[in-house]
């Protein structure tokens, strides 16, 4: 039986030209080396040009500053990051039972199909002020539901997909065993859909802290990333709101990254492709 | 008793297709018997129901008309009574449970406490040869061995019926010739019923005591042959079996039952 | 799994009803101060002002904006809706052409997909509210002949900032989704690879094309009504939605209606890339349904 491959799973040796690309080293190498040559190329561009810092800070201006103000810095992020980190187990547990259901009950699962294609069109942070209002000023919770919000989507879309891949044999299998409905599910589908709803996670984890950080903008209390980085620009402080922007980017990172680990350790216990 | 009671069974499904729907006649007035310990093939083209009537033994599928009956019950009771074990052409192993888990599967669905799934598994793994695999996962064994895996699972409840759709189809030549073997090797040892689904013809002779022939549109049964067995001390699982001449006349036989020919030469060369 | 005409326009409603229906009965029963534990309000206050009912807010929209007279609220929501939606859509374009023409590189010089890739990704991790004034800062001081650089147009270089990179990726898949055996095809036929691009990797990336599309359009439009808030751009919903929250100590009623908007927004831009995918309908036959 012939499977169809595409040019990517073709074996490395009868890939035309350029074998070298395919070292490990590369993936690392390659991005390394257009990076570092950006730095020095924007470096380079801002002195010679004599580019004002409302225009375009120097990359060693705000390293200046990201040492300088360190200790706020990492407050910020930790606050930023608590939301996001909340919103997303919020979003993601919320997720995971709505599509347990959805996949079980069908009238369920079409009430449900079009409010997350909704949602998924709808900017989620439209409703921080809203939210800000309801709760007062000093919560928290308008900017975590926001999160939870914008988690649920992919998480809910992932799921719902590994609750449904559940192969023809072994749906058989279960019904030539007599298996009960709930025996089948435990048994085949949840193990099954593991993968599957880590994968969402991964996807909703950087969603989650652009979120957290821009839900900042749209007031409540101002002690996380994104109203620090609104609050150097108005004061000018440009590299400072730069040296901000670096610590969201590397908590996204950071997030992301956490959520690969997890995503990669189930998929192995799992061992099903996720598609 | 017999094991399976087919009589007059047809089944019909519908299909909607983008001129509206149309009509298929899996199977129509089908009607098989099958002996305790009785090892019966079915073969025939693509299309001519022999999946569909084992999905019908099965209780996997209902049919439209007609009554299924194994060991005496309805099929549908059967089945929750677990009178019968089941292998697919896709091994059907759950790929995060290791081969161990794999096969105590249908005892820990059914309940049975855990020493005794562990002692009958281990059983079983090693009627398969594959004591040193028991902790590995499926992703690490290759097909045959996956395939052998699914046989021993559907052996966990000792089934006096074994159903099997073409279970080694996926698998290449040698290591299908091996596991026929194996096949016949166990069941003499359990003594159960086969109802195997092929259309390999040497395969099908190899393995049954009866050919049940078939041909689509509709589907039905057009002839039963029994097979020629050649004594030979080493038994019927030997290769050297499929050397004979009985052998090769039943082959003959199952081939121009299959082609609709009376009285055909042989032609030796078509025969895989 | 694709339910057809009006069924799922009917279920969504319902999902609507049953929304509103658990917000009637949370503000009946909830307490007057929200449901607070340990400190932490988890559920909002009941009150009037926090959470006005269902139907004033219904009704607040068909009222004035301000003042006992001018333009209705319905009507400057329509009114912002449509210039938002303007500008997602030359945001759209505008990364859609960008991702593509990344794709098409990517796929070309596997050197640039290795080296940009991780970039790329990357990128999508700068919040949108930084980027703001930069965006109109450069484009204060760029000078296109007689052409003005607007506020509105910083708010579609920014939407399109978010929505080249699903459109990138999912091009990138698609160009790379043709079956081997067509490539040998292809190559054992002497075709080159513009060619090959032309008649077989493109058309083959059509349903992937389309899909990320879809994304594109809905990344555009949260891109659009942030940029919006962040470079103070008027006359677009996201104005409008911090304008109305604004007054929501006073006027809660009224902040609801963009939000609403917002929604409809949406769900008509993906209306929109929807009937585009009828359109390429041949070039989808491959997928899986």
């Amino acid at each position: 039986m012939t499977e169809h491959r595409t040019a990517q799973q073709r074996p490395a040796q009868t890939r035309p030209a350029q074998p070298w690309i395919d070292q490990g080293w590369v993936r690392i190498a390659a991005p390394a080396a257009l990076g570092a040559a950006a730095l020095v190329a924007w470096e380079v561009a801002v002195t010679a040009l004599d580019i004002q810092p409302y225009l375009l800070p120097a990359p060693t201006a705000i390293l200046a500053q990201l040492q300088a103000a360190l200790g706020g810095i990492v407050a910020a992020a930790l606050a930023t990051g608590r939301n996001a980190a909340l919103g997303l187990l919020l979003g993601a547990v919320a997720a995971v039972v709505v599509a347990a259901l959805a996949s079980r009950v069908r009238w369920l699962d079409q009430v449900v199909a079009p409010l997350v294609a909704a949602i998924a069109v709808v900017p989620i942070v439209a409703l921080a002020p809203v939210l800000q209002t309801m709760y007062g000023a000093t919560s928290e919770m308008p900017r975590i539901i926001v999160v939870a919000i914008a988690s649920f989507v992919p998480v809910f879309i992932t799921t719902l997909r590994g609750l449904r891949q559940v192969r023809p044999v072994h749906r058989d299998l279960m019904r030539a065993y007599g298996a009960t409905g709930w025996q089948a599910t435990r048994v085949v589908t949840l193990p099954g859909a593991v993968p599957f709803v880590f994968a969402g996670v991964t996807i909703a984890s950087s969603v989650a802290v652009i979120s957290a950080v821009v839900a900042e903008y749209f007031g409540g209390l101002q002690n996380g990333l994104g109203s620090r980085i609104a609050s150097a620009a108005a004061q000018s402080g440009y590299s400072r709101a730069w040296a901000y922007v670096v610590a969201a980017i590397v908590l996204g990172l950071v997030f992301y990254g956490v959520t690969l680990v997890v995503e990669r350790i189930a998929s192995r216990w799992a061992r099903v492709p996720v598609t | 008793m017999s094991a399976v009671e087919v009589s007059g069974v047809t089944k019909v499904f519908e299909v909607r297709s983008g001129r509206g729907a149309a009509t298929v006649r899996a199977l129509d007035d089908v009607s098989l018997t099958v002996a305790e310990g009785e090892f019966v093939a079915l073969i025939g083209p693509s299309g001519c129901g022999k999946s569909t009537l084992m999905r019908l033994i099965a209780d996997l599928d209902e049919p439209s008309s007609g009554d299924v009956r194994v060991f005496g019950m309805p099929a549908r009771r059967a089945r929750l009574e677990r009178a019968y074990g089941i292998a697919f052409q896709q091994s059907g192993l759950l790929p995060w449970r290791t081969v161990r888990a794999n096969v105590e599967l249908p005892l820990q669905l059914h309940g049975a406490p855990a020493a005794d799934r562990r002692a009958r598994a281990d059983e079983l793994i090693e009627l398969v040869g594959l004591t040193e695999f028991a902790d590995r996962h499926p992703d690490q064994l290759s097909g045959g061995m996956q395939q052998r895996v699914a046989i021993a699972r559907a052996l966990a409840e000792h089934p006096r019926l074994l159903l099997m759709d073409e279970p080694f189809g996926a698998l290449d030549e040698m290591t299908r010739e091996r596991l026929q073997g194996e096949l016949l090797r166990i069941r003499a040892e359990t003594g159960a019923a086969v109802v195997f689904v092929t259309h390999s013809i040497p395969e099908a002779v190899f393995l049954a005591d009866r050919v049940v022939v078939m041909s689509p549109r509709p589907g039905r049964i057009t002839d039963t042959v029994a097979v020629e067995r050649a004594p030979i001390a080493a038994g019927p699982a030997d290769d050297a079996v499929r050397e004979t001449d009985a052998f090769f006349r039943s082959v003959t036989a199952v081939r121009e039952a299959l082609h609709g020919r009376e009285g055909a030469a042989p032609r030796g060369a078509e025969a895989r | 799994m694709r339910a057809r005409g009006a069924q799922p326009l009917l279920f969504g409603a319902l999902g609507v009803l049953l929304l509103a229906l658990a917000w009637e009965l949370y503000k009946a029963l909830g307490p007057a101060e929200g449901v607070v534990i340990g400190g932490t309000v988890l559920l909002p206050r009941t009150t009037e002002l926090a959470m006005p009912h269902v139907w004033d807010s219904v009704a607040r929209a068909f009222e004035p904006a301000t003042g006992s007279a001018g333009e209705l609220v319905v009507v400057a929501v329509a009114r912002a809706a449509v210039q938002t939606l303007g500008t997602a859509a030359m945001g759209l374009v505008l990364g859609a052409l960008v991702g593509v023409l990344l794709a098409l590189v990517m796929q070309r010089f596997r050197l640039a997909d290795r080296a940009m890739l991780p970039w790329l990704i990357l990128s999508q991790t700068v919040p949108l509210i930084a980027l703001a004034p930069l965006v109109v800062a450069w484009g204060g001081r760029l000078e296109l002949g007689a052409l003005q650089w607007e506020r509105w147009m910083s708010v579609a270089v920014i939407a399109s900032y978010l929505a080249f990179f699903p459109i990138a990726i999912g091009t990138l898949r698609g160009l790379r989704a043709p079956d081997q055996e067509h490539l040998d095809l292809f190559r054992a036929q002497g075709v080159g690879w513009w060619r090959t691009l032309r008649y077989l990797r493109l058309p083959a990336a059509v349903p992937q094309l389309l899909s990320s599309l879809r994304l594109g359009a809905a990344t555009a439009i949260v891109g659009t009504v942030v940029a919006e808030v962040s470079t103070g751009a008027r006359g677009g919903i996201g104005r409008l939605i911090v304008e109305y929250a604004q007054s929501g100590s006073s006027d809660p009623a009224k902040a609801w209606a963009p939000i609403a908007g917002a929604v409809v927004m949406g769900l008509v831009a993906a209306g929109i890339v929807a009937l585009a995918g009828l359109a390429l309908r041949d070039y989808r036959r491959a997928e899986a349904r």
